[in-house]
């Protein structure tokens, strides 16, 4: 309980002293976090709407792919960037390993099948008619999309909240491909497994604190910014 | 795969399950109940492995060590012997020098194994420990790219650092706390120079990883003698600094003062304080080899009778 209480304190105490270390990872680690889910949307919303509306070929197998992809755990994705990176690797020439833009593409392959899943999920269960409507009203296929993903918009606006929670917490990629160095690719979750290792716990308590408020902070934004309606009619 | 709720489930069927409870329900049931039963089955304590430490009642040693030392494989070597004659077992928490220290401090630990001179100096005046014997040493080894880009090949590790520090070579620092940081540290403050150049860099990872990103990333290290040999067929990196160039690194045991925590086993922390400085165990140390290199050098071979 002694350990708590002061964590508590020490991390109200690099609050107000505003710690260059902890704000500095901190401010990466929200950067990285919305980059990458900004990235796997734009790669994820149009393909979930691919599979729950086109008949592609292996549709169920991808949907499979990516249900199971939810699950990867973070030192896998880690480990496979860090090979892909490494000088040794076939993408070694790009010099990514060991910079944010690394940890970026990691979280990408993290957020994506998240956001396939939820988007798939979400639009096969819509209400038909919706679809149909529009396609009585001679709606073109695009037009068709961003009507059927605006009616799905809370789902959606889950499914990118769940990615960014897990690509902000997550430890295994930002610490095999960033490297936990110090101004550069250090984040709240490394630095954190840092203080630990130091045997610094309270700072360690201090810091996952932060994470936690910073992740309060982010669902609170996004239930502000969200659709004032009854959630869930649509979704 | 679809969550797609079932078009073909009316109204009727609906109320008609809830009013005829079927089959479904009942198979339903059965599952919930087998899982229940499994749950319970699988977590009653007979169930747990090793359940020879239920029948019989062993003493444990909590041993905080450094990740180093548990990494050498040396502790294979000398826990087993230390368990049998002792009856007891040892459960090793492997972490860094400074956390070692901490879990010491708190009475999570034992007796603690580490190698960071001025901290257990500090530990000890603090009076977090009853007895500390340095039992071995091996050394530090400075090294770089193969190619050696900074030109510091055969000098001295003080020569070294301070050319690497004046040409912006690309240092890779622990920054962790741990034994081999605090000694970096040391050779900073001795030089004189605030490492704190542009291509200067902190890992705060554990010496294997630390060496790998090293690697990766084409830059200079401060690496122990251990880790290095298991290493050194994985990784480019060459040792570059002149032998006996002050990069000492002294290991030594401590044990926990028990008289701040109650729980503690004091006696068996100081008999494995003696089992590591008596003779046999200091001559298996100094035959210990990895990968064909002898890697410590027994300190108390010469006291002991």
């Amino acid at each position: 309980m002694q350990l708590i209480q002061d964590g508590l304190i020490g991390a109200w105490n690099l609050l107000i002293q505003q710690d260059k270390l902890v704000f500095d990872a901190a401010f990466r680690s929200v950067w990285i976090s919305i980059v990458a889910v900004c990235l796997a949307a734009c790669v994820g919303i149009p393909f979930g709407w691919q599979l729950a509306r086109k008949k592609l070929p292996f549709r169920r197998i991808f949907v499979m792919v990516f249900q199971t992809g939810m699950s990867i755990p973070t030192v896998l994705i880690g480990l496979v960037c860090f090979a892909m990176f490494s000088r040794k690797g076939p993408l070694g020439s790009l010099d990514l390993l060991y910079t944010p833009g690394a940890i970026v593409l990691g979280e990408f392959c993290l957020a994506l099948p998240i956001i396939v899943s939820w988007v798939y999920r979400t639009l096969a269960s819509q209400d038909p008619r919706i679809r149909e409507t529009a396609l009585t009203l001679g709606a073109g296929v695009f037009r068709r999309a961003i009507l059927e993903l605006r009616e799905a918009r809370v789902g959606i606006m889950l499914a990118l909240l769940t990615a960014f929670s897990r690509c902000f917490t997550e430890l295994g990629i930002a610490m095999m491909v960033g490297g936990n160095i110090k101004f550069r690719t250090r984040t709240l979750t490394t630095a954190t497994a840092l203080e630990t290792t130091k045997g610094e716990f309270e700072r360690g308590i201090a810091m996952s604190l932060i994470i936690l408020a910073i992740a309060l902070l982010v669902t609170l934004t996004i239930a502000a910014l969200g659709p004032k309606e009854k959630g869930g009619e649509t979704c | 795969m679809t969550l797609r709720l079932p078009k073909t489930f009316s109204v009727y069927q609906r109320v008609e399950s809830m009013i005829h409870p079927n089959q479904h329900r009942t198979a339903f049931n059965i599952l919930w109940l087998c899982l229940l039963v499994l749950t319970l089955v699988l977590t009653s304590p007979g169930c747990t492995p090793a359940p020879s430490d239920f029948v019989k009642k062993k003493q444990v040693l909590r041993l905080a060590t450094t990740t180093s030392a548990r990494d050498s494989g040396l502790l294979d070597v000398l826990l087993p012997e230390f368990e049998r004659e002792n009856d007891c077992r040892i459960d090793v928490i492997a972490v860094g020098t400074g956390a070692a220290l901490q879990l010491g401090s708190s009475g999570d630990a034992d007796a603690v194994l580490v190698h960071a001179r001025h901290a257990e100096q500090r530990f000890m005046s603090a009076g977090y420990g009853s007895r500390r014997e340095e039992f071995m040493k091996n050394e530090f080894v400075i090294l770089g790219p193969a190619d050696d880009p900074a030109n510091v090949k055969g000098r001295s590790a003080r020569q070294i650092l301070s050319i690497l520090s004046s040409k912006n070579q690309r240092f890779l620092s622990r920054g962790d706390e741990s034994g081999t940081h605090q000694k970096e540290r040391e050779l900073w403050v001795g030089l004189n120079i605030e490492p704190a150049w542009e291509n200067f860099m902190e890992s705060g990872q554990g010496m294997g990883a630390t060496l790998t990103m090293a690697d990766e990333m084409r830059a200079y290290v401060l690496c122990d003698m251990g880790t290095y040999l298991n290493f050194r067929d994985r990784i480019e990196l060459a040792p570059l600094n002149s032998p006996s160039a002050g990069l000492d690194n002294h290991y030594s045991c401590i044990v926990v003062n028990p008289d701040r925590h109650s729980h503690l086993t004091p006696n068996l922390a100081n008999s494995f304080a003696d089992y590591l400085i008596s003779r046999s165990v200091q001559q298996k140390i100094g035959r210990y080899q990895l990968h064909g290199f002898s890697l410590f050098t027994p300190t108390r071979l010469a006291e002991t009778p």
